[in-house]
């Protein structure tokens, strides 16, 4: 469902992604760890079609469409409604009138947001903001979730729903690219996990059960030895 | 054809809702307009020049310039939280972007050109309402052509440093045509001269706006890639 060949991009002289390959089926989750400065945030553009490989090619079976993206940025409108802003999203990827009403009261409970539906996205806390953003990206059911960070800014409860959330998408097939710094915010949704250093995966395999601690101390010595 | 223009107009109603809710840059062009015409009213010697010679040209100079300010807002909406990454990995099509803008801003400006005309009429003391439906054409006409370019210069200048002040530098050399265009046709209008006289100029204005609404729709996409 998702494949990256060689995926090289530069900025300037600075190479932000060297040679990145894997490929996603369907259910599977990747999460790439990294510092920051890794090149994850690079990754994820060029993965949703916002930078071109200078190099490589990177291919979404569905193409745009299929994508939801969660970047460091919510997207959102501040002087729109919660509300009004999912709507509007749901309609840039071509959803029909009665299922953005749907889904958009569906994610608005799911997501905490029910008192806040109607308020300006200018009015909304960052943890709540983050929220709002997550909603967004799931309105047109993108087949490939590419979250940057998306834990960011979320209390335990909402982070304990994100996760929940994500994984009954990933049980429905769909393919998830979570890229963050800190190891136990993706650890347990991760079928795959990848570690990335100055542009490249210095280490890509299986989860295979590891525990948050052991991908932690493999993650040390990944990085230490690049 | 008919899904990208639904998709410019979704496009062109949220940017609409946005400004209905700030209101700043519409009051902000309806008093520029007001004190515009107010200073050319005060600031001229109607013994020295005819006031029905110099009426057509700070008619135009006013909506041209109260134009820009709707020019510059129309991709600033799109910095705030980055929403513009977000329409550019969304399936909506680069023609549907830049129709959503034009069609957003053409109403912006015919709001500003609507508050305009009675006050221009108000502190000139010139009839119009035997002209006002040729009138109403011209205006429309020179509109169209130098929004178009306008939407187009907007975008490409909106990652620049001192994006307002490129914008007029780089956009007033293509409104020479429309204008000149519109201030003979305005002139000759108010004179009480026949349209048949000014079809020449009329066609120009509406060869003018083919043209460019059309090479602005081709090259939109190349200023907003990366």
């Amino acid at each position: 469902m998702l494949s990256a060949e060689g995926l090289s991009h530069a900025f300037g002289s600075v190479r932000a992604l060297d040679g990145v390959s894997f490929q996603l089926e369907a259910g599977h989750t990747l999460a790439v760890f990294g510092p920051n400065g890794a090149g994850k945030t690079t990754l994820l553009k060029v993965l949703a079609g916002l930078l071109r490989p200078h190099q490589g090619r990177a291919e979404v079976r569905g193409g745009p469409r299929a994508i939801g993206w969660i970047s460091h940025q919510s997207f959102l409108y501040g002087h729109l409604t919660v509300s009004e802003n999912l709507r509007f999203w749901a309609s840039i990827y071509g959803v029909d009138a009665a299922t953005r009403e749907r889904r958009a009261d569906d994610l608005v409970a799911r997501l905490g947001l029910g008192e806040w539906a109607q308020r300006p996205v200018a009015a909304l806390s960052r943890g709540l903001m983050q929220r709002a953003t997550i909603a967004r990206a799931l309105m047109h059911e993108p087949t490939v979730l590419l979250l940057d960070e998306p834990f960011t800014g979320l209390d335990l409860a909402a982070a304990a729903e994100l996760r929940r959330l994500l994984a009954e998408l990933v049980g429905k097939g769909r393919v998830v690219v979570i890229a963050t710094h800190n190891v136990d915010e993706g650890v347990e949704l991760a079928t795959d996990i990848a570690f990335q250093h100055r542009g490249r995966f210095v280490q890509l395999s299986p989860r295979a059960g590891r525990s948050a601690a052991q991908v932690a101390e493999a993650y040390r010595k990944a990085v230490a030895g690049a | 054809m008919l899904e990208r223009l639904k998709l410019a107009w979704v496009v062109a109603r949220k940017d609409l809702l946005l400004e209905f809710r700030t209101r700043t840059a519409i009051l902000s062009a309806v008093v520029f307009t007001a004190l515009v015409l107010t200073v050319f009213n005060f600031g001229r010697d109607p013994t020295a020049v005819p006031t029905i010679d110099l009426a057509p040209s700070i008619l135009w100079v006013t909506f041209t310039f109260a134009a820009m300010l709707a020019l510059n807002r129309a991709f600033a909406l799109e910095l705030e939280n980055q929403a513009l990454e977000g329409l550019l990995v969304s399936p909506l099509s680069r023609t549907s972007l830049y129709w959503g803008k034009l069609i957003a801003n053409l109403v912006f400006v015919a709001v500003v050109e609507a508050v305009g005309l009675p006050l221009f009429v108000l502190f000139f003391d010139v009839p119009v309402w035997h002209v006002l439906p040729p009138l109403i054409g011209v205006i429309a006409l020179a509109t169209i052509g130098f929004v178009a370019v306008g939407t187009l210069f907007s975008a490409m200048v909106i990652r620049t440093r001192f994006a307002e002040l490129m914008l007029p530098v780089l956009l007033l050399p293509f409104l020479i045509p429309p204008l000149m265009g519109a201030v003979l046709v305005t002139a000759r209008l108010l004179a009480g001269r026949p349209v048949a006289e000014v079809l020449g100029w009329l066609r120009l204005l509406a060869a003018y706006d083919i043209v460019f609404v059309t090479l602005s729709t081709l090259l939109f996409p190349h200023t907003v890639d990366e």
